[in-house]
Order: structure tokens, then C-alpha cells, then sequence
């Protein structure tokens, strides 16, 4: 059945297979030699060879001068994961002169050395893997990477630093840029900061030259209020739809001089400010804040009288001269093709409540650090003035790390910046009001450059550090000096006994988690998620802003929890691989792809309605089935499927998995 | 050799999820049995049952099935066409004398090395349980019967092929 | 010159195929004026020692029908072997194993109980059962071995062609005699029937949509079924499209659906996973629950998918019954 010889023109099928030490990462495991000696044996087997490391320029080498040597016309190498390698031996296999596809990768590291403790077990099954391999490789064909051009135009979703910087890198080098944001301003998170650690340069003055730079740039298209819908296509040819939210605003007539907050209906805001995290209230019609790029306002349709049914005189209409506001306007849908997206969707904090031993929501006085962060901006909501909510000026702070952080009843992960922001808070709080700060840590993590030096500042400064985590915070006395207090009750575990320490005012520094709606988010780019829900790149060193699809990359917070700097930095890396991209005009699709023998082909219509990307069609007049190679990404679906055996994959033929699994499992 | 007292576990596994979870689970230095030999295809949905046939009359004692979760597939919906046809085929399977245990689809994202490790540490133990399954070897001791040579020594080979 | 001579043989089979060569009809006088019949029992007092007496090779074509069960047919398909220069597996049974194949799912001590004890309609009240050897005043009757596995015909003799069907089609049987007579032989191992599924000739294959979803399997005995629509499309298990054409779409002519008696083509590998993988992959349901209540139309996916070819499919026979056990 699965003995048919391969004729493959009237070539002699020559095989030369390549095993490798990965340094001791394999070798230490697996007898390699032992595994290159059994591989010798196998027929159409000329070279079996092992070798320290294959990946290095000797070991591509190796393979080239053998394939010229040997005259091989089929490559086996058994090393790492070909997730890592693959294009590396297949680049190896064409310098030989053969095609590269006629390559093929056993992952004998991951799948092998690294998860298995018996040498001799590791060995047998390198050996099993091998045969297999070598077996499948000998029906390999020669194919082709497809071309097809690039739309050389990028979506950038986020507008926080992270897709301000991606945006403007690109933008910058020419090429065509669509930046969209959820909310109605771009600026994210770091909008909201008063100071950024540990330089404690102020973060509008970074930040808000940057977003105007954007509002301003003429290769760049800010759809604000406006969020990603769907997106179709492929690497280098994406269609994105993106839903413009009605704003009630005519963007082209408002310049937001704000005579028509100062003339609404409501005298003072009725809804929780958002850019102030609710510590202030705002008027359904808002600009977000006076810096807010673009500088336009918009009309809150769940708090506006009117947009309810309400009778409203609507005096804003009235106020404004430009007659920008526009009641009857309705969300819009904008098609655009891009060749790259970068994701920059960003984070959310910690919502302290889920840690209702720490009283937020309860006692007043205890406050989120992002809270603080607009309490202690001098455009915030006191105007930088540090007053608690119950009216009192702080003369004892405490500060609590790492809350919704390294806990294994709510996150388990490091959320990376809160040692930083925490003391950069404990320095502004202190510098405000003269308060006593104690700060609550576990470990204090400062990896960065001049981070450690500003740690030591702070303890210059007269701030406590208590090690321990806080058990509880409560308003219950126990002495006198706790009346009308909050105490922090903590183990410290440097002195090892319980403290309790009474504060006027507690601030949670809450860790970063992925957005709710994160999982929604990375189904429509088709990207993973690691296990908390951050976005999962490609590869954690050698691919750290590439995603699982092509011509989608991840930028800032939404990857995992990072400080400012590497989220630039990271945005800046992201751009340039979708630059890569969209300056080279042209991408390479791999030749997995399906094909239909009308041979065979019965025109019986089964696949037609199987393919997710609507790739097969029917041609009536031949009562055939014909896939479109350009629409098919190589999934195998209609394969399988097809009850006449008429549609092969390639590199996933048939014929070629049959011979690996019979001949891995041949291996006694 | 290790063949004696180990199963044999076939695994299919799709690139996107648990291919790359499996991958994980070597970057992470998690140990597990070395019962499984990994065939990689694209997606779950490219794995054709008569792979599952062959791979047990081929001589595997299990066959581990490995697709992103459902929803998450990396095209859309192979995860769905596999799941369709895994119910049915483990209903077939089970007419035809093959034990449910035998045949496992397992939804393993990328992030989910250790649920690789799990698994194939489970199902290698539950495959310890029941047994080799021997299809090759049991085909050989049918068509002794039919063999036209020597009935005794036929039947003694039947025997010898069984109890192997 | 002498005619060349021709040889038909029944094994493990309903007679079907015996039915199917009187059914080229008129053709039939055309075919005895141009050979010799070396062996046909259903139709010519031949004996085996006929056959016997020949040289190997002496018969230029032979056509054996029916599974192989016992070791009578055993001997007579090997015989026949030598003495035929063109052997041919004839009709499903031959060709993939055929209905008496699904006893594959079954015990031969489970067979012999039900046929000999259990089936409603056996009277036996001694409990009698077939020997292989009877002793009666010193004479000696014997009977073949039943065998505990049923075989197709090239699992047992080496096949140089096979023509399908349950019957075959008269049509393809008379093209293929007379190929056998114009000395152009196709390449060995050809099975005699197009390589394409049926659904390429079937009739209602313009009713099929091409968005086809099937949202649960029904059975024909119980739901009326429309004459002109595509069986598929109204729900019934259709195994056309997994299996040859030839047959003249006899069965979807008579508003039946295909069992798949003309068998996989040359591509697949195992007719019923792959049948069973098309199936399932056109179903609606997306939910283990939702599937499993879909797939209730195939309550028997063995028989639904193997109804012809359990021997040849990759696991043969229902792995855990006894075998090489003698009474």
C-alpha cells in the first residue's frame, strides 16, 4: 500500500542526514554518534553525519559541501525545533544547489534531549524519528515560493506611547500609516503620569510634543474614538474595517475651543472623568483633557440628554459658531489595506477590589497608584495638591507593592514597573506634602539603568522600606495612636515580627493584566496569547515582536508588562520588522499550499464550503474543483476531507505523512 | 530496549499550538516520557483519519491528537473539522475493538507546555495499562491460517504472534 | 487454433456475480463463440480434478467471486492461481472482502452460535454443528476449515485485476472480457472501473449546493426520500462521492443512496476514514454535544462505511477477537 517506489523522474534519491550536538543540548542526551551510525544503515542513506553545531556557519557549510561532494538531492537534519531552524537549513540546502524544500528538519532538542532523562530512551527515539524523516523526504518535491506584492501601508492599533512610537517610526520613513484608538485622545497611560521614574522628567513634556507630531504628520491617518473590526487577507494584504464611533462632532469644524462644555446644560460634570480615573466629575460633552490629540470634543451619547430621548434645549449646539455638533451623526465604517499591523492595544491595572483585604472601595483613603498619579499632577483634579478624600492632608503614607502582583490568588507575574512607580510616587508624595512614607515590598526590583541609584536615593531621603507582604489594612484600632487611622498590618520578614503601622493614607500599587477584552482582540488577528493573556510573540529572544502570523507584530504592554523605555524600544523593533516588510516590497509565500488534481476530481463539492478563506471554487463547466493559491493559507482542512484522495498538500502530501508514520514506527 | 515495557504514542500535533507548546515544553526543561514521536502538520483539521488507522495498524499503542483550543485555531475552524471527525471515529474505533483511551484530542494552546507533558505522561501510563496493542504483529498471526504450508507450524506461529 | 479458454469460480458469495455475467445478455452467445469455458460451476459440470489435469497457465483468464472464508477456497483460488495466466477478483466480495467481509466484527464461535443456535428461524434441537471431519462405519466425510478471518481474494492469491461492483456492471464486465481477448492488457493491479467517484456521473450533482452543510444524518427507512435531490444534501449517508463510478448510478437511479460497493479510489487508502472524514467534515455542528447528536444517523459507522471492504481496510478485522483457536 505505502510501498509504491517514487520515481521522481528517473532520479536516484540520495539522502544526507545531518544530526547535531546543539553544543551538550543534545549531545548530553542522545548519543548522536550512535543515532548518525543507525541513520547510515537506512536506504538511499549516502551521508549520516553528526555534528557540534549544525546552525553555525561550519555546519551549513558542512551541508553544502556534501550535498556537492555526495551529490545528495535530500536533507535530513535532526537539531532543534524547525520553528527555529528550518529556514536556516533550508537557506543551507539551496547555497548546495538543490532545492530548498527538498530539506527536512527532525526536532530531536525540544521535542527530545530537553524533556527526557533516559539517554538510552532519548536515543531510540531520536533513531525512530530519523527513520521517519528520512522515509517522508524522499517524496519531497522541488517548489516555489510564491510572490506577492505588499500594500505598503501599516495599521497601528493603540494609541498609547507604544503605537505613538511604532507610528511615527514608520511614518517617518515614508511610508503610509493608520493609527487607531479606542478612546477619544491618544496618549494611553502615560497621559496620565505626572513624572516618570527615575529621571523624574515630567510625562506631558515628553509625551504630548509626540502626539501632535502625529496629529500632524502627513503620512499618518489618526482615526481616534474608532476601533478595529475585522481584518481579512494575508501577510503584505490585509483589509481592515474599522468602526469610526459617532463623536456628535463634525471633526472637521471643531477646533475645540470648548464653548459648548462651558454652555451645556449641565452646569458641572455628572460622569466620572476618565483621563482623572474618577476623581473628578465631567460634562457629557468633554474634551478628555486640554492636551488631548486631536484637539476635538466629544459627546458622551449614554450621559447626553438628548441622545437619551431626553427634552435638552441643547445649548451646545447653540454655543458653538462652527455648528460642529452634529446630533444625527452615526458610527462609520472605514475599509483600508494595509501590508502590516502592529498591535499596541496596551493594558489595564489591577483592580484593587479583588483584594478586598487591602479596603479599596471601602476606606476612603485608599487609593490606586494611578489615582495618586493624577493626584499628584499639578493639571490634575487638586491641581497637585495632595488631599485625601476625607479632607485631610497626608502625614503618613503607606505605600503597598506589588498588589495583584506575584500573587498566586490573582497574577502570578512580576507586573515589572511598580517598584519604580512606587517609589517614584513615595519621592512625589513626599516631596508634596512632607508626609512619612513606608513602603511595602517584597523584593524591590530596580534592573534598569540609574533605577538601583534611584532606590538609593529614596532611602536617602528618609523613606521606610518594610519587606513583607501586607496582610490587611483596616480602620479598627488597637491603640490609641491607630484612632481614626488606617493600620497596615504586615509581617516584616527582615525584623520577623508583625507590625502595625497607622497611616492617613494608603496607596496600592497595582500590577498590569492584559484588557478584558484581550482574548477578542487576538482571535481577530488570529495571535496567541501566553497563559495570563498577554499576546505571545513569535519567539521569547530571537523573535520577540513577531506574532505566530505574519505581518502582525506587538508592541508595549499588551506583549507582557514593560516600563516606558523598553516600550519605545520595543515599538521602534516592531516598526522595523513591519518596515522590513512593507520596504520590500514583495512577500514570499511558503508553498504549503493545496492543489487540486482534476484527474481526479469527481466535482463531488465537498471542500467548497470547508475552506475558512473561501479559497476553493467550483469550475462548473470542467466539474472540478479549483483552489485559489493566492486565497489558500495551507491549513489541510479540504485534504482530509476529500473523499477521492484529489487534493494534495504540499510538504503535507499524503503520501508523505503515510511513509513517516509507518516508517517512525518501523523503527523497532 | 525500551520497546518491551514502553508504549508507543503517535502525536499528531498542529504547528500554531501544541507543536509549539510541545516546543515550550523543551524550552522549560519539563521531563516527560519519551513515548511520543511527533508528526507536525499545519493545522489539526490536515489530520485525515486513515493517519490514525495507519498509525495503529503501523504498530502505535495510542495516537495523540494535539489542536489549538476551540476557537483559537490558526485557520479558523481545522480545530472544528477535527473534533467532527474524532467523534465519529472514536465511536468506530470502539466497534472495532480499540480501546477509547487509545486515541486522545487534546486542545493545547502554545502557552501550554506543560498540559504537553501532562498528557503524554498520562496517556503513557494509561497505555502501560491496557497493553500493547500489536496490530502488525496480530495481522501476521491472522493470515498464518490462510498460509498454505505447514498447518501445525501455523498455528504455532499464531500462538508465538499473540502472546508476544 | 484452439479458443482460449476462460474459467469463473464462487467462493464466499450470494451468487450476484454469477447473476451478472448472464446479465451482458445477448452478448454472452458472442463471448462462447469465442472461448472455452475451462470451469464454471454455477453454469458447466466441470470437476476439480478438470482443472487439475490442466498445464499451468493453461487458462488464459479466470474470474473469482465471493470473499474467502474457507480453506476450500482457499485451495481452489490457489489452483486456479497456477493454472490461469489473468486472475480477476470479481465483484465486491473478491475485490475489497464485500458483505460477507463484516463478519470481520465477529468471532467465527460467534458466527457458528448465531447460525447454528441463536437465529430465530434455526430449529436445532440435537445442537448440531459442522465438523471438519465426520467418522461413519469407517468411512470419512470431510468439510473445509472455516476460517476465523475473512479474506479478500489478493490476500490470499497473488490478483492481476479486479472488477468492482455488488454486483458488477454487465456494461464494464463485457468491455473488460473483451480487452482480456485483444491481448492489450493495462498495466497489473488495475482495478477495472474509472478512477473518479461517482458524484462525476451522478444525475443530481447540479442538486447539490455548494455550500453543503448537513445538519444531522437521517436514515432512509425512516424519512421520505425526494427522487430528484441529491441524497447528501437531503441528509442521507451518500457514499458517492468517496467511491468509483461505473456502476450506472444504479442505486441512486432506484432513489437509494451509494453503499459504496465499487470501492475507494486509487488515492485513499482505507475507503471508510476517509468516507468518514468527508462525512463528518460537512456537518454543521460545532459543539462535541451538537456533533455527537448529528453523527446519530450513522449508528453503526462500521457497517455504514466499511459495508464492503472490512478485510482491506488498515485495521481488518475487530482487533480484540480470538483467533488460532481449534475445536
Amino acid at each position: 500500500m505505502m510501498t509504491e517506489l517514487h520515481q521522481n523522474g528517473q532520479e536516484e534519491v540520495r539522502i544526507g542526514y545531518f544530526v547535531c550536538h546543539c553544543g551538550t543540548n543534545i549531545a548530553a542526551m542522545i548519543d548522536v554518534a550512535a543515532v548518525a551510525e543507525y541513520v547510515s544503515t537506512l536506504p538511499n542513506v549516502v551521508v549520516s553525519k553528526d555534528y557540534r553545531y549544525m546552525c553555525s556557519e561550519a555546519g551549513q557549510d558542512l551541508i553544502v559541501q556534501d550535498i556537492k561532494e555526495h551529490r545528495l538531492n535530500r536533507i535530513v537534519v535532526a537539531a532543534c525545533s524547525p520553528l527555529l531552524h528550518e529556514r536556516t537549513f533550508r537557506t543551507a540546502t539551496q547555497r548546495g544547489g538543490i532545492n530548498p524544500f527538498f530539506c527536512h528538519m527532525v526536532n530531536i532538542r525540544e521535542h527530545g534531549s530537553w524533556v527526557h532523562e533516559d539517554r538510552a530512551e532519548a536515543t531510540e527515539k531520536a533513531k525512530a524519528l530519523a527513520r521517519g524523516a528520512i522515509g517522508r523526504v524522499k517524496y519531497h518535491k522541488a517548489l516555489e515560493k510564491r510572490r506577492e506584492p505588499v500594500t505598503p501601508a501599516a495599521l497601528v492599533v493603540g494609541g498609547g506611547i507604544a503605537g505613538i512610537q511604532a507610528a511615527l517610526t514608520l511614518a517617518n520613513t515614508g511610508k503610509k500609516v493608520y493609527l487607531v484608538e479606542r478612546d477619544p485622545t491618544i496618549g494611553g497611560h502615560m497621559a496620565k503620569f505626572d513624572k516618570t521614574f527615575p529621571t523624574l522628567d515630567c510625562a506631558a513634556c515628553i509625551l504630548t510634543p509626540k502626539m501632535s507630531e502625529v496629529y500632524a504628520h502627513p503620512n499618518i491617518v489618526l482615526w481616534t474614538y474608532s476601533e478595529v473590526e475585522g481584518i481579512e487577507g494575508y501577510v503584505g494584504n490585509y483589509q481592515v474595517r474599522v468602526r469610526r464611533k459617532a463623536r456628535y462632532i463634525d471633526e472637521e469644524l471643531c477646533v475645540g475651543c470648548l464653548d459648548c462644555v462651558d454652555e451645556c446644560v449641565f452646569k458641572v460634570g455628572n460622569v466620572d472623568d476618565e483621563f482623572n480615573v474618577g476623581l473628578s466629575k465631567r460634562k457629557p460633552v468633554y474634551m478628555p483633557f486640554p492636551q488631548a490629540v486631536p484637539k476635538l470634543v466629544v459627546i458622551d451619547p449614554v450621559a447626553c440628554t438628548h441622545l437619551n430621548g431626553g427634552n435638552c434645549q441643547k445649548s451646545c449646539v447653540d454655543a458653538c459658531e462652527r455648528a460642529a455638533i452634529n446630533f444625527d451623526q452615526t458610527d462609520t465604517i472605514e475599509e483600508i489595506k494595509v501590508g502590516a499591523v502592529i498591535v499596541a492595544t496596551g493594558f489595564k491595572t489591577f483592580d484593587p477590589k479583588r483584594k478586598p483585604l487591602y479596603g479599596y472601595g471601602k476606606y476612603p483613603n485608599v487609593y490606586t497608584a494611578l489615582e495618586v498619579e493624577r493626584l499628584v499632577t499639578s493639571c490634575g483634579p487638586t491641581e497637585g495638591e495632595v488631599v485625601c478624600r476625607d479632607g485631610r492632608t497626608p502625614k503618613k503614607i503607606g505605600i503597598v507593592h506589588c498588589v495583584g502582583s506575584r500573587d498566586h490568588q490573582t497574577n502570578r507575574w512580576c507586573s515589572r514597573v511598580c517598584c519604580m512607580y512606587s517609589m517614584k510616587l513615595a519621592h512625589l508624595l513626599h516631596e508634596h506634602t512632607g508626609a512619612e512614607i513606608y513602603n511595602f515590598y517584597i523584593d524591590i526590583r530596580a534592573p534598569g539603568k540609574g533605577y538601583e541609584e534611584f532606590y538609593e536615593r529614596l532611602q536617602e531621603e528618609g523613606n521606610h522600606f518594610i519587606r513583607g507582604r501586607v496582610a490587611e489594612i483596616t480602620d479598627i484600632p488597637k491603640v490609641a495612636e491607630e484612632e481614626g487611622m488606617l493600620t497596615i498590618r504586615v509581617e516584616d520578614s527582615l525584623a520577623g515580627f508583625v507590625r502595625r503601622i497607622p497611616v492617613d493614607m494608603v496607596v496600592l500599587s497595582t500590577g498590569l493584566e492584559p484588557h478584558a477584552d484581550s482574548q477578542d482582540v487576538r482571535r481577530m488577528f488570529n495571535i496567541s496569547c501566553s497563559r495570563e493573556g498577554f499576546f505571545l510573540e513569535r519567539h521569547p529572544k530571537l523573535a520577540p515582536v513577531s506574532t505566530t502570523t505574519d505581518g502582525v507584530y506587538l508592541a508595549g504592554c499588551c506583549q507582557g508588562p514593560k516600563d516606558i523605555p523598553d516600550t519605545v524600544a520595543q515599538a521602534g523593533a516592531a516598526a522595523a520588522e513591519a518596515l522590513t516588510l512593507l520596504d520590500t516590497g514583495y512577500v514570499e509565500m511558503e508553498p504549503s499550499v493545496s492543489v487540486v488534481d482534476p484527474i481526479f476530481c469527481s466535482g463531488c463539492k465537498t471542500c467548497l464550503n470547508l475552506c475558512p478563506y473561501h479559497a476553493i471554487t467550483r469550475d462548473d463547466a470542467k466539474g472540478v474543483a479549483v483552489i485559489n493559491p493566492v486565497l489558500c493559507k495551507g491549513c489541510g482542512v479540504c485534504v482530509a476531507a476529500c473523499p477521492s484522495g484529489a487534493i494534495t498538500q504540499n510538504l503535507f502530501e499524503d503520501r508523505e505523512i503515510f511513509e513517516e508514520i509507518e516508517e517512525v514506527l518501523a523503527y523497532a | 530496549m525500551p520497546e518491551d515495557t514502553q508504549p508507543r504514542i503517535l502525536a499528531f500535533f498542529c504547528n500554531w499550538c501544541t507543536y509549539t507548546a510541545a516546543d515550550l515544553a523543551g524550552v522549560s526543561r519539563m521531563k516527560y516520557a519519551a513515548t511520543s514521536r511527533v508528526v507536525r502538520v499545519m493545522c489539526s483539521g490536515r489530520i485525515d483519519p486513515q493517519f490514525v488507522l495507519s498509525a495503529f495498524a503501523k504498530g502505535a499503542d495510542g495516537v495523540l491528537i494535539g489542536g489549538c483550543h476551540p476557537g483559537d485555531c490558526h485557520y479558523i475552524s481545522g480545530n472544528t473539522k477535527c473534533l467532527r471527525r474524532h467523534r465519529l471515529l472514536k465511536r468506530m474505533l470502539a466497534d472495532m475493538g480499540i480501546e477509547p483511551e487509545r486515541l486522545r484530542l487534546e486542545w493545547i494552546s502554545a502557552s501550554e507546555g506543560d498540559r504537553v507533558k501532562t498528557v503524554i505522561n498520562e496517556m503513557t501510563a494509561d497505555l502501560k495499562r491496557l497493553g500493547p496493542l500489536k496490530l502488525p504483529e496480530r495481522c501476521v498471526a491472522w493470515d498464518v491460517e490462510a498460509i498454505d504450508e505447514e498447518p501445525d507450524h501455523a498455528e504455532a506461529v499464531a500462538k508465538e504472534a499473540v502472546h508476544a | 487454433m484452439p479458443k482460449p479458454k476462460i474459467g469463473f469460480y464462487w467462493c464466499a458469495s450470494c451468487g450476484g456475480c454469477e447473476e451478472s455475467i448472464v446479465d451482458v445478455a445477448e452478448a454472452i452467445l458472442e463471448i462462447a463463440e469465442l472461448v472455452d469455458f475451462a470451469i464454471w460451476p454455477v453454469a458447466m459440470d466441470f470437476k476439480r480434478a478438470d482443472v487439475e489435469a490442466l498445464e499451468d497457465g493453461a487458462i488464459t483468464a479466470t474470474m473469482i467471486n465471493g470473499a474467502i472464508r474457507t480453506s476450500e477456497q482457499e485451495e481452489m483460488a490457489r489452483l486456479l492461481r497456477r493454472k490461469s495466466q489473468v486472475l480477476i477478483a470479481y465483484g465486491s466480495c473478491a475485490h475489497t472482502g464485500g458483505i460477507p467481509g463484516l463478519a470481520n466484527q465477529f468471532s467465527r464461535e460467534a458466527v457458528m452460535r448465531y447460525v447454528y443456535h441463536d437465529c430465530p428461524t434455526v430449529v436445532n434441537p440435537q445442537g448440531t454443528e459442522p465438523q471438519t471431519e465426520y467418522h461413519d462405519e469407517g468411512r470419512v466425510a470431510t468439510l473445509p476449515e472455516f476460517r476465523d478471518v475473512v479474506r479478500s481474494l489478493d490476500q490470499v492469491v497473488d490478483v492481476d485485476y479486479y472488477m468492482p461492483g455488488c454486483a458488477p456492471n454487465p456494461t464494464l464486465v463485457l468491455a473488460a472480457i473483451r480487452t482480456l481477448l485483444s491481448g492489450v492488457l493495462p498495466p497489473k493491479g488495475s482495478v477495472l472501473a474509472p478512477d473518479i467517484a461517482l458524484c462525476d456521473t451522478c444525475p443530481r450533482i447540479d442538486t447539490k449546493p455548494v455550500d453543503l452543510e448537513v445538519a444531522t444524518f437521517k436514515r432512509t427507512h425512516l424519512h421520505k426520500v425526494d427522487p430528484d435531490v441529491c441524497l447528501l444534501t437531503q441528509g442521507f449517508l451518500c457514499l458517492g462521492p468517496a467511491t468509483r463510478s461505473g456502476c450506472g448510478e444504479r442505486c441512486i437511479r432506484g432513489n437509494m443512496p451509494c453503499t459504496g460497493c465499487f470501492g475507494p479510489l486509487s488515492n485513499v487508502h482505507d475507503h471508510g476514514a476517509k468516507m468518514l472524514s468527508a462525512m463528518t467534515s460537512i456537518l454543521a455542528a460545532e459543539e462535541e454535544d451538537d456533533i455527537d447528536k448529528a453523527l446519530e444517523g450513522i449508528p453503526d459507522p462500521v457497517g455504514s462505511f466499511y459495508r464492503y471492504g472490512l478485510p482491506v481496510s488498515m485495521l481488518r478485522r475487530k482487533v480484540d477477537l480470538p483467533f488460532g483457536h481449534r475445536n
